[in-house]
């Protein structure tokens, strides 16, 4: 059935309160159930063996000493995983990946993976395990991959009728940026790189599978997506979907990199091989190596402007690596870079390169933060270059409604001109700089999305309300469902109790990504919880025995309107429930609905820095986050997502990078090495929330989980270079990379 | 390799286990005790997810073997609120949403029960650094930060009522 | 009739075309014509594409209705963290 999803302006009663969340009381007394926490009577232990290799030709794999290790119950490789694809490549790639084939693609790839009684058996039998490898040449930069000559990953795929690392050209844009560029007073062109970052999840993945000789399965596992999991698990292993449950356990964080399988397909197929439930458990070292990172890039950024601050035009040329094999990376990085302006004359052009890197997934606003980075410098520069402030400067070319985007739509009413107004008058601002300290500032931009979304209210005999949700709650989203259905039954908070259905107790529901999962259930609750209303009144029409369009809902209870029924007074929500028994059985709302319609969002932080000219080492004294959010259902978690993002993007910025060896071996696969931002690394981060409606939903939800990484590493490019007086066009801007910026600026004088 | 025999006190209970002598205390306590509030973020003692404290010493404890734990007193998450009456610090982590995937959340709280216990009022500063050993990655520290500081608050509030 | 503009590899697959004008009341009937007339068009269906309407963005909703004097643009599919 069709709904109205239109923005209707309701004054709400609580959504917009800020309650305590529902799974608070398990997650602070140690209670909740992560990936790891869930085991099995019988249980093995799964291990995988990975390739040390950055590229190899595997000839043999002999796992006969291994399976007669004693107490080793299953050994795997590719073998066990018969191509059943049946051409679907994409498909393929995913087997691919998750266990090598003919070839290990990367250093990490998976090789082979055994099942024992305990995790020492389990490590002595991997050792056992011999894989004959001709090691190949290797090519691990992205700029490098494009050459002529360059090592090729995968060599059925073609660019210019020969095989290639270039996967993908995608372009985008509009106008003529050569005119342009002719009209410009100023022009300003500069090429920038970014590292590969992870996406830093502090729980690994981690499953436990369990299948029988009957094909049946179940899986509990730590995912962004239980239904994906399924639908690709299911596929790959020749299992009937409905015969495999899948559970998502509680998650901890994911930010793109759990939208994906990895090992859950090999726990299946040892648990089936061995016909014992197989727990599965990742390392760290193997979350760096074998899971999904994002992309290194490499930009060529190009912006004409008049003197007055109009830019005449704007061209980008973008490199994103995709790992082994090919993805959406760099076409996203060319429809998100310019997506926050005004252009008359606009282009991207996006290059999706493949390297022996891990497969490259998404990560939290995917391929725009690095975009941004080389588009809001280079907008530093031209305002620097005609002498203009910056914010001003932004202010003057801000997309708006009615703007064409660089990627091709017009936009509808859209945040990011009234984000900038609130920098503009923001007290961040206005504070005074000290000595070696330097003020930036960046947008950013995410499309957001829906998606398919089904949800099931059931109504209890004593009136209390279980909400069940499909899309799996990364960060408080259970709190904001339940203040949505209790917002729409007229029923307290805490008379709401929402879960996070398996894949056996509700349709088909998309993965927990682009921002989807408040929009997206949140429209899916509102629509169930109106259907449970439609039937509450019902009952109440039976039970006055008067018709059902003479009966109102409001304030949790059916009320009977007009003079001839003043006798009847309310039936609360409990009162229905209770009778329901008697009135026609359990009373429950149910809505599936495919949520289009996402409002695209858009932000603008500022933030300060220190750079010690000594050391070259930065730190961020000061940050503000500004950005539109729609209606924030529950605006802790809004802040919580805004802070968060920001956090990722300062560790982008500054300190994280997978470092790769002339051998093609990741060098610093661990916490230690890779550096994340810990607590005495950053200052409190101020939040600014606008509300502009989403005018496709019906309390104006917009996605709010994304965008707010994608500021983050230009403005700190700018707060940086403003501080030390000189331009850093490569991230992280790790003390090495400063110092030697500094240095050099001092040498030419 | 014989496994050991540990005795052991765990949020002061008295508990025997049998464990391998390779095995560490993080294993004991979510294999063997079934205690899974502690968490493994890395093995390598470098996200704080495992905190404990032994002898009231904070330590990872996936770098503490469990034959180790013979003679001392091990707290760990588990043990913090006292029956049905939560830590000031759990409440305010609650309250101040200072938790979003939660993950982390174990650890955090132990560290920080262990900076509160030898310093009821720290500086901003203080609690930070405190905290420096306990990676979250959802949060950006500010409200974990916030939660810690109203929890002090709270902290001194029952100390100055237990003087009374 | 509505003009569905489209970008980059889709414009390639329909011979170069910047936009084309297509007699469709909806998505589906939209995707349809596009691959009969198109048929290199199938490939980036099958990858997954998304149409924007007047600026929203569908990506699964293939009985929208697109109105007479829509701006109609074609997308591919997007991929979120």
């Amino acid at each position: 059935m069709a709904h109205d999803t239109s923005y209707t302006d309701q004054d709400f009663k609580i959504v917009g309160s800020r309650p305590p969340r529902p799974d608070g009381i398990d997650k602070v007394t140690g209670r909740a159930r992560y990936g790891a926490d869930v085991s099995a009577p019988g249980q093995l232990v799964g291990r995988v063996l990975r390739s040390p290799h950055a590229h190899a030709k595997i000839r043999k794999i002999d796992t006969s000493r291994a399976q007669k290790l004693k107490g080793v119950k299953a050994v795997i490789t590719s073998k066990d995983l018969p191509d059943l694809t049946e051409g679907n490549r994409g498909n393929y790639d995913i087997l691919e990946n998750c266990m090598a084939r003919e070839h290990a693609l990367y250093d990490g790839h998976a090789v082979a993976a055994v099942a024992a009684v305990d995790e020492q058996t389990a490590r002595k039998a991997l050792k056992l395990i011999k894989v004959d490898y001709k090691v190949l040449p290797h090519v691990t930069d992205v700029d490098a991959a494009m050459q002529d000559d360059a090592p090729v990953v995968q060599p059925h795929i073609q660019h210019d009728g020969k095989p290639s690392n270039i996967c993908n050209v995608s372009q985008f844009g509009h106008g003529d940026v050569e005119a342009g560029f002719a009209q410009a007073d100023v022009i300003v062109e500069k090429t920038y790189k970014t590292e590969q970052t992870h996406q830093g999840y502090i729980e690994p993945h981690a499953c436990l599978a369990s299948v029988g000789p009957d094909g049946q399965g179940e899986l509990w596992v730590t995912t962004q997506g239980h239904f994906t999991v399924r639908n690709l698990c299911a596929s790959l292993l020749g299992m009937d979907i409905a015969k495999l449950k899948v559970t998502s356990s509680e998650i901890g964080g994911g930010f793109g990199g759990k939208t994906h399988i990895w090992t859950e397909p090999l726990a299946l197929a040892l648990s089936r091989k061995a016909n014992l439930p197989v727990k599965l458990v990742m390392s760290r070292e193997d979350v760096f190596k074998g899971s999904g990172p994002t992309c290194s890039t490499s930009m060529d950024i190009k912006i004409g402007a008049k003197k007055d601050g109009t830019v005449t035009a704007a061209s980008a040329t973008l490199r994103y690596h995709a790992g082994p094999h090919p993805g959406p990376w760099g076409m996203l990085g060319g429809m998100t870079a310019w997506a926050c302006y005004d252009f008359e004359n606009v282009q991207s052009i996006a290059y999706d390169v493949l390297v022996n890197r891990p497969k490259v997934a998404a990560y939290r606003a995917p391929s725009a933060p690095m975009a941004a980075f080389g588009v809001e410098s280079t907008m530093d520069l031209v305002a620097e270059a005609i002498g203009m402030d910056p914010v001003d400067f932004r202010i003057k070319n801000a997309a708006k409604e009615g703007t064409r985007a660089s990627y091709g739509p017009t936009y509808g009413p859209i945040g990011i001109g009234p984000t900038l107004e609130a920098v503009k008058n923001h007290p961040h601002m206005r504070a005074r700089l000290g000595k070696n300290q330097g003020r930036g500032m960046a947008c950013g931009f995410w499309f957001n999305f829906g998606g398919q979304t089904c949800t099931d209210l059931n109504i209890g005999v004593d009136g209390s309300v279980n909400l069940t949700v499909g899309t799996v709650d990364v960060g408080g989203a259970r709190a904001s469902m339940s203040l949505i259905a209790a917002e729409e039954l007229g029923i307290p908070y805490d008379q709401v109790k929402c879960n996070v259905g398996d894949t056996a107790s509700l349709g088909h529901n998309d993965t927990t990504e682009g921002s989807r999962g408040t929009f997206s259930s949140g429209m899916a609750t509102i629509f169930a919880a109106r259907n449970a209303i439609e039937e509450m009144k019902a009952r109440a029409a039976k039970t006055w025995e008067i018709d059902i369009e003479d009966i109102e809902w409001r304030d949790g209870a059916a009320h009977a309107m007009g003079m001839q029924h003043s006798n009847l007074a309310p039936l609360s929500l409990a009162e229905i429930a209770g009778a329901s028994p008697g009135t026609g059985g359990p009373i429950a709302g149910h809505n599936e609905v495919v949520a289009d319609g996402a409002g695209v969002s858009f932000a603008s932080h500022i933030c300060d820095v220190e750079v010690d000219p000594e050391t070259g080492a930065t730190r961020v004294i000061r940050y503000t986050v500004v950005q539109d959010a729609g209606k924030a259902i529950h605006p802790d978690y809004v802040e919580g997502q805004f802070q968060g993002g920001a956090a990722q993007g300062i560790g982008w910025a500054l300190n994280e990078e997978y470092v790769y060896g002339e051998d093609g071996c990741l060098q610093n696969p661990s916490f230690l090495d890779y550096r994340i931002p810990v607590c005495s690394d950053l200052p409190f981060i101020d939040t600014e929330i606008l509300e502009i409606p989403n005018p496709n939903h019906p309390y104006g939800i917009r996605g709010v989980g994304e965008t707010s990484i994608v500021p983050p590493l230009a403005a700190i490019g700018n707060a940086v270079s403003s501080a030390v007086g000189v331009r850093l066009d490569h991230t992280p801007m790790s003390p090495p990379r400063v110092l030697k910026a500094i240095k050099e600026k001092q040498a030419g004088g | 390799m014989s496994a050991v025999q540990v005795s052991t006190t765990v949020n002061g209970d008295a508990i025997d286990f049998v464990c391998q002598p390779t095995e560490t205390l993080l294993d004991v306590l979510r294999n063997r005790l079934g205690l899974i509030g502690s968490k493994e973020g890395c093995g390598t003692g470098d996200c704080g997810a495992c905190s404990v404290t032994v002898d009231g010493q904070l330590v990872c404890s996936c770098l503490v073997l469990g034959a180790e734990a013979e003679g001392r007193k091990i707290g760990t998450v588990e043990g913090l609120a006292d029956g049905d009456k939560l830590h000031p610090l759990q409440k305010q982590f609650i309250d101040n949403a200072a938790l979003q995937c939660g993950v982390c959340t174990p650890g955090f709280l132990v560290a920080a029960k262990a900076l509160l216990d030898r310093n009821p009022n720290p500086t901003e500063q203080e609690i930070r650094y405190a905290l420096a050993g306990n990676l979250c990655r959802c949060t950006g520290y500010d409200k974990i930060v916030r939660a810690v500081n109203a929890a002090a608050r709270d902290v001194r509030k029952q100390q100055a009522r237990k003087k009374r | 009739m509505p003009r569905v503009g489209l970008s980059g590899q889709h414009r390639e697959a329909a011979d170069g075309a910047a936009s084309l004008d297509i007699e469709a009341s909806t998505i589906r009937e939209l995707l349809a014509i596009l691959v009969q007339r198109y048929p290199r068009m199938q490939r980036h269906l099958d990858e997954g594409l998304a149409v924007s309407i007047n600026g929203e963005i569908y990506r699964d909703n293939r009985d929208m209705v697109i109105p007479e004097t829509a701006e109609v643009f074609l997308l591919p599919r997007i991929q979120g963290g």
